[in-house]
């Protein structure tokens, strides 16, 4: 069983009348050659990775390796915990948490690439969020991580996940794709509303840069992936009201890539255009 | 097109802060020191382009001196491995070269040095992603992943030596995906590349070290 875009992969939901998640499922085991009990304890070892990086530098803040970052995920907590949160509980805690994941891969711990180091923040960020709100037990959460990698094997075959060539819209756009997807799927949407959702989050994030500052995976990366977090709730939340996307899925990866292609190298990585290129951004370039 | 995992998508599970700069780092010196004729008792590190001018950033250095000591790319010792190389006497040195632009952005040289000196130099370059390739082993360029188990076969450029191979892998049951035949020059020394599904028989080396125009036989395994 193999897909190679979205309407593919929902012809195959409707076909077998279930969710993205299973597809995803049995196309590992028959294309990776291994059992699905393999696959099972390998995205649960991920989840557990995902959550202790999530929740790690609430109680233990670390400054990153090249300072630019470190305390944010505690500072966002307190904030929420004082009753002060002025976005919701679900929001206040996927930023939280998609900060900590950031804080914990630029002071070199443990993460899971989701797509890319960069925006590893964004999928567990708002799973958790998700899964603590509505008391959601891990089996499902573990559903929505291979929906979540439904989109993102999509976005990796058809398009890029590469800052370098194309920009912050195919890192922390697509995570935040799969996020919204994944989101809709946990919370009993269908897969079509589920592509609804990361459609529309790749054409809220369409053109962003990628402009680290000082060439390094801290700054605007960590508030790209906070950012992230929040353009797949509204998404999610979008598709699960019932809304309608005109521009289907495979399109918009499409116009990402393309837009992606046509961005100069300066916003693609080189830390030479946008924050990177500020009189600020400047003073933490590498020496 | 190759299969995209997706574990390729959820992962890898790695040490941050870079899949490129540190997971692939890390993954470059494992393979290394996965083809060292022995025990390393140091290391040298040549680093170009992106990693030259951005490694201290990403713990490039730590990533790759990990790899070396056969820690994979979510081995939380990372962080620490300086400390950890001179408790076990492993000396290390690293340097970089800027002026060379005609290479991959993100490509290390490891000159290793076994315990009872024998020397190896492996250049590999990270793709993104944590994706690496090796493309020279001394002075030979060659191309693979280590996504394979993968025999290397350092011989001379004689009739008959591939032959051979082939014969002691088919002997050993062994389905080959790839193969492939590098050269200095001709009649010089060649290196035969072997990626298999599964894992190689561990005996193989030994099988195929009895040409007498095979000269080293290196064996890494997934």
């Amino acid at each position: 069983m193999d897909f190679k875009n979205g309407a593919e992969l929902l012809a195959l939901c409707e076909k077998h009348q279930c969710p993205i998640s299973e597809i995803m499922r049995q196309r590992e085991a028959e294309l990776s050659e291994t059992t699905p009990d393999d696959i099972e304890t390998r995205m649960k070892k991920a989840w557990a990775i995902m959550q202790e990086s999530a929740l790690t530098p609430i109680s233990s803040p670390r400054k990153s390796i090249g300072g630019l970052i470190g305390g944010e995920a505690r500072l966002l907590s307190e904030h929420r915990n004082s009753g002060a949160a002025i976005c919701g509980n679900v929001l206040s805690r996927a930023i939280t948490y998609a900060c900590a994941v950031l804080e914990v891969n630029t002071s070199m711990g443990l993460i899971v690439a989701a797509p890319t180091a960069g925006s590893s923040g964004i999928v567990p960020g708002l799973l958790l969020a998700l899964r603590e709100e509505y008391h959601i037990a891990d089996e499902k959460i573990i559903d929505a991580l291979f929906n979540a990698g439904a989109v993102g094997y999509l976005a990796m075959r058809n398009a890029t996940v590469a800052g370098a060539v194309g920009g912050c819209q195919a890192e922390t756009g697509v995570a935040a794709a799969m996020a919204a997807s994944a989101a809709v799927e946990l919370m009993g949407g269908s897969p079509e509303q589920c592509l609804f959702a990361a459609s529309t989050v790749l054409m809220n994030m369409l053109g962003l840069v990628c402009d680290p500052v000082g060439g390094l995976v801290e700054c605007p990366c960590q508030a790209r992936n906070a950012a992230g977090a929040a353009n797949a709730l509204t998404a999610a939340e979008m598709a699960l009201s019932g809304i309608r996307q005109i521009i289907p899925f495979d399109e918009m990866l499409a116009a990402m890539y393309s837009v992606g292609k046509r961005m100069p190298s300066e916003l693609r990585e080189t830390a030479l255009g946008g924050c990177a290129a500020t009189p600020s951004g400047c003073n933490f370039s590498c020496k | 097109m190759a299969f995209i995992s997706v574990f390729d998508v959820l992962g890898p599970n790695m040490i941050g802060p870079s899949s490129s700069h540190t997971a692939g780092a890390c993954s470059i010196a494992y393979l290394a020191q996965k083809m060292a004729p022995g025990p390393i008792a140091s290391a040298e590190f040549t680093l170009y382009g992106s990693f030259a001018r951005t490694y201290q950033g990403h713990g490039t250095d730590r990533a790759l001196l990990g790899g070396i000591m056969g820690f994979a790319t979510d081995d939380r010792r990372i962080p620490d491995s300086f400390s950890i190389a001179r408790e076990k006497g492993l000396s290390y040195h690293f340097s970089v070269n800027r002026e060379e632009d005609e290479i991959h952005p993100n490509t290390a040289d490891i000159r290793m040095t076994t315990t009872d000196g024998k020397t190896l130099t492996v250049r590999g370059e990270s793709l993104g992603g944590g994706k690496v390739r090796i493309t020279r082993i001394n002075q030979v360029d060659v191309d693979f992943s280590g996504e394979y188990s993968t025999l290397i076969v350092i011989h001379y450029d004689k009739p008959g030596v591939v032959a051979h191979i082939t014969k002691c892998l088919s002997e050993k049951n062994v389905n080959i995906a790839f193969m492939k035949l590098f050269r200095e020059a001709k009649g010089q020394t060649a290196y035969s590349i072997v990626e298999s599904d599964g894992r190689l028989p561990e005996d193989i080396p030994g099988y195929i070290q009895k040409n007498p125009y095979v000269r080293d036989v290196m064996l890494v395994q997934t």
